[in-house]
């Protein structure tokens, strides 16, 4: 009897710990290399205007059908969320694409522009997806965006 | 010679490509590009105030949506951008309202067939079936004020306002989530400001 409520315990702490374990794994979990993630999200432009920059990241969010919810100048972030996106014919899950947009100075002369997104409980990892947004981007600055070193 | 097990292999790569090449868990092509409403969009959520400071048509908006009963979430001045929320009943429109009560009384009927047919109580918990209709929704506002020019001493700005919501159903599952586009709404908010404009000005 003992031994069966030792057994009990042991496979309650194993399965806290494995709980313990998974929220561990999504936490610092990364899809790929730092560097290869940087890159596919993140363009240098050649302005040093942050605020000016902010405003038109939140211009573009706008433009693009995204509310803005959360926007900081100091830190210089910008968080936007979209409506429900149809990706899958028959699913009945109704999810939103989330989005931070981070604006930061690349030395004297540059900006670089990071943008994050995630859906479906994922990061976001495909790269037109992030073209797609320099490109729009681009258009509202008048401004080359270059790929981060 | 080709071994038997390979020819499955071009139609599996075909399939794990096409599969893989959606990326970004499903997500279609257009996601973070701009659509022809888009400018469309824009006028409807945009209008021009002059003789003002960025200052003063923030205290506005922020006025015009405590007016309308959001609570507000966020501000951040130095970009001009307040976010408020509210927590509202949704009401299902005339034809959920008549598709459940034509679904529910019908599988009703057929259920208590099947139950009398069979003898059996569980058949008519399997039929009998009320479909969700919308329940409560959480709505928001975010009004975003730029700076039209640098040549008036920054007293001309655009101010953009955009609502959203998620309506959820009777089984609390998400029912919706979408933009309001209306344009009455967008009219009354503007009207709104205006009058908060003066009122403020008035320190009223």
């Amino acid at each position: 009897m003992k031994s069966t409520g030792k057994l009990a315990i042991a496979i309650g702490a194993l399965f806290v710990c494995s709980a313990c374990a998974s929220s561990k794994e999504h936490l610092l979990k990364m899809d790929e290399s730092q560097v290869e993630l940087r890159s596919m999200q993140t363009r240098a432009f050649d302005t040093t205007k942050k605020e000016s920059m902010l405003r038109t990241v939140i211009s573009t969010l706008q433009d693009l059908g995204y509310i803005v919810n959360e926007a900081n100048e100091v830190i210089g972030t910008v968080s936007a969320r979209t409506t429900d996106i149809k990706y899958e014919l028959f699913s009945k899950k109704k999810l939103p694409l989330l989005i931070t947009v981070t604006v930061r100075p690349k030395g004297e002369t540059q900006l670089l522009v990071r943008a994050n997104a995630q859906f479906d409980e994922k990061a976001v990892r495909n790269p037109l997806v992030y073209q797609n947004f320099f490109n729009v981007l681009e258009k509202s600055i008048f401004l080359t965006a270059h790929e981060a070193d | 010679m080709i071994h038997k097990g390979n020819c499955l292999l071009p139609p599996v790569t075909v399939v794990v490509l096409f599969v893989t090449g959606c990326g970004g868990g499903g997500l279609p092509a257009h996601v973070l590009k701009l659509t022809p409403e888009s400018l469309q969009n824009r006028v409807l959520q945009t209008r021009k105030y002059e003789g003002i400071s960025e200052a003063d048509l923030l205290s506005a908006s922020t006025g015009v949506i405590q007016d309308l009963g959001f609570i507000i979430d966020e501000t951040e001045a130095n970009l001009g951008l307040i976010v408020g929320s509210k927590d509202r009943d949704a009401d299902p429109d005339a034809a959920q309202r008549a598709g459940q009560v034509l679904i529910g009384a019908t599988t009703f009927v057929v259920a208590v067939l099947a139950a009398v047919a069979s003898q059996d109580g569980d058949a008519f918990e399997d039929i009998f079936y009320v479909p969700a209709v919308d329940d409560y929704q959480k709505l928001w506002a975010s009004v975003v004020i730029r700076p039209a020019t640098s040549e008036d001493k920054g007293k001309t700005h655009f101010v953009r306002v955009t609502f959203q919501r998620i309506v959820w159903n009777t089984d609390d599952e998400v029912a919706r989530l979408q933009s309001l586009d209306e344009p009455e709404m967008y009219q009354k908010f503007f009207g709104l400001l205006s009058k908060s404009i003066l009122l403020e000005g008035q320190e009223i």
